[in-house]
């Protein structure tokens, strides 16, 4: 992410007159201020004192836009040609800054609090009950431990997915069918796939799946009956559905490598075990590191299958962190104590993400 | 024709063998794993066909084992009999189908328009807000991709309710393209990067302001990555499932969402099921098997540098 690559340089002489520049400023901070009396008649409304005939929060949200879009507009007024390459980027941090920042701040405000959305005490303070609610809560601690589970399940994924990217980039024919069949996993939704897989193929009287275990010699099968079959369940479902994607990462890095290198492998006299680990493996490290860490970004929001196929059962077996508060909210609505999980476990993440990215920042450094 | 005189020497037969052992390995692995991807699918197509009784007795091929019936797209009202006649499952159905589509592609458009954007500014040009570089903008544009949906959820559904935009579409546009976003910068990233500036320095020299240069001779070199960016921020929120349960009800709700909420309520009833699930995933099938090649782009364009 260190790129500064190749940057157009141009030099533009822009002078800017004393009544633009003021001009564009009085936009910019007029709009702000009619952003901030709406926001400020929307308080006094909610507070009692004043009735502006405002039903929701709307009018601020308008009024924010409109603040963004003269903001926009100031940048070229003010600032002429550099506002215009500001142009480019500031809509789209404008709208990351307050979908993401302003959300988390005011969720930071909520996690400190009781909150339930269906009484009308409306939201309480409640100061650090919930952190101690959380420390005593054994379910939240196992779906935290599952999750660790659920990670780990990658390393089997990128075995099969570098599997078969080295067999579709294997002399073969009708390549193009096979790329096509080995996406389609990742193409389908994961709510119908909780209902095709987990809820009729394996179903345990009629479903092909059981039919084919029965066969197989397991007398009576049961795929969400013990914790761990069913754990192992969820994880095969979520890495039917993600392997393309990884395979498709490797596929790219595997066609990226010369084919010279293999070629003087195999002059040299290399078996085709030993090209493979001296040679591609070691070739494929960097392509291989990213695409673990997407995989493990993307594994960190699995819920729609466990919402759908185990809610969580069989008793918090195949819960993920996700689903868990999905159904702490659905059960309870208490959006105080499912906000301050989240953030936990936004805290969990940052930290292991960061430690993980430093440790392959020093992995993919190639050694000589 | 006259008797051969050149064999083929001992060890080049067994040479022969090998490979041909090796072919056979390649291939049944390639076809099973094609089987494993694309069974799913076949099953429920063709469950949605079946009756009760076929369910039962786990038939699996149509017309030889038992003769296809319309019973499950006729619960949906799709099938032949029922397509000209009234029927409100299908109303509903298509209306999930139309919020799912209006929902997918407003934000699947406004997450490409603003990347691309910001994607060129980054490539383009050195930025300073405050202490951030270029590198810590892009940084910042990427890291959303670490934050999981729940963070957002619940702030969320409590912002909207004040907001009034529970259970409409907007709400769950924006929230569909702060998903995608980083994604498709990610990608546009790595399209422009490959565009030579000078390009651009051409286009300006004769004239053009810098968007545009942007609008009429960049954008079209880079339309079949931005395409990429489009189909697959397109698959991502038309089978998005966690904003659309948490944020609409019964106006905006989208195909996930019903299908999700069918599962418990159907018991046995598998055709129909069957059949509501393969109307939901056929849209997405088809762009699989038509657009494979960007999709394949996208999710590449990361992988390569």
């Amino acid at each position: 992410m260190t790129q500064d690559g190749d940057l157009l340089h141009v030099v533009t002489a822009d002078n800017i007159s004393v009544a633009r520049r003021r001009a564009g400023q009085a936009l910019i901070w007029g709009s702000a201020g009619i952003m901030a009396l709406v926001a400020l008649s929307q308080v006094l409304q909610t507070t009692g004192t004043r009735d502006f005939g405002f039903e929701t929060w709307r009018p601020t949200l308008y009024a924010y836009a409109f603040w963004s879009a003269c903001l926009c507009a100031g940048q070229v007024i003010t600032r002429g040609e550099q506002g215009k390459r500001v142009l480019f980027v500031l809509p789209a941090a404008l709208f990351v800054l307050s979908m993401v920042v302003f959300p988390l701040i005011f969720g930071l405000g909520i996690a400190f609090s009781s909150w339930n959305l269906s009484s009308p005490d409306g939201r309480q303070f409640n100061g650090l009950d919930n952190i101690r609610q959380m420390w005593a809560d054994p379910f939240y601690w196992n779906a935290l431990r599952n999750m660790v589970w659920y990670v780990l399940a990658i390393l089997p994924e990128y075995a099969v997915a570098f599997g078969l990217a080295l067999l579709l980039n294997a002399q073969i024919r009708a390549r193009k069918f096979f790329r096509v069949a080995f996406l389609m996993p990742l193409m389908l939704s994961p709510v119908a796939v909780s209902w095709m897989v987990g809820k009729s193929m394996m179903e345990v009287r009629f479903g092909p799946l059981a039919r084919l275990a029965r066969a197989l010699g397991w007398d009576n099968p049961s795929f969400f009956g013990s914790p761990e079959i069913a754990r192992a369940t969820i994880m095969l479902m979520d890495a039917w559905t993600f392997i393309p994607f990884m395979m498709i990462m490797i596929l790219a890095g595997l066609q990226a490598i010369p084919k010279e290198l293999q070629e003087a492998a195999r002059v040299d006299g290399a078996s085709a075990w030993r090209s493979f680990w001296e040679v591609t493996f070691p070739l494929m490290l960097p392509v291989s590191i990213t695409a673990i860490l997407i995989r493990v970004i993307f594994k960190l929001k699995l819920a729609d299958i466990i919402i759908n196929v185990t809610s969580g059962g069989p008793g918090g077996a195949t819960d993920s962190v996700t689903s868990f508060i999905f159904r702490e909210y659905r059960d309870r609505s208490n959006v105080g104590y499912g906000t301050l999980l989240a953030m936990v476990y936004l805290v969990i993440i940052v930290i292991a993400m960061t430690v993980l990215m430093k440790l392959a920042d020093r992995w993919m450094r190639p050694r000589y | 024709m006259s008797a051969q005189i050149f064999h083929d020497g001992e060890a080049d037969l067994s040479h022969s063998v090998k490979w041909w052992t090796g072919r056979v390995l390649i291939y049944g692995v390639l076809i099973l794993w094609a089987v494993i991807c694309l069974f799913p699918i076949y099953w429920t197509a063709t469950t949605s066909f079946k009756m009760a009784p076929d369910v039962m007795q786990g038939n699996m091929v149509p017309f030889v084992d038992y003769t296809p019936k319309w019973l499950g797209w006729k619960s949906l009202g799709l099938s032949p009999d029922t397509i000209w006649t009234e029927s409100t499952v299908r109303e509903e159905f298509l209306r999930r189908f139309w919020n799912s589509t209006v929902t997918a592609l407003a934000a699947s458009a406004l997450a490409v328009a603003l990347g691309s954007c910001a994607a060129y500014g980054l490539s383009r040009f050195s930025y300073r807000f405050g202490f951030m570089r270029n590198s810590d903008i892009s940084f910042f544009f990427l890291s959303q991709l670490i934050l999981p949906p729940v963070v957002l959820a619940l702030p969320f559904l409590v912002l909207y309710k004040a907001l009034g935009l529970l259970d409409t579409r907007i709400g769950p546009i924006l929230l569909y393209t702060l998903t995608v976003l980083p994604i498709v910068i990610w990608i546009m990233r790595d399209q422009f990067a490959g565009i030579p500036t000078e390009l651009e320095e051409a286009a300006l020299v004769d004239g053009l302001s810098i968007w545009g240069a942007f609008l009429t001779i960049v954008m079209p070199i880079a339309l079949p990555g931005m395409v990429a960016a489009f189909i697959l921020s397109l698959v991502l929120t038309w089978n998005e499932y966690f904003f659309a349960a948490l944020l609409t009800s019964t106006n905006a709700k989208t195909l996930p969402v019903m299908v999700a909420s069918q599962t418990g309520s159907q018991g046995i009833s598998w055709w129909s099921m069957a059949a509501l699930s393969f109307a939901a995933i056929l849209p997405l099938i088809v762009i699989g098997v038509v657009l494979e090649r960007y999709i394949i782009k996208g999710m590449a364009a990361g992988a390569v540098k």
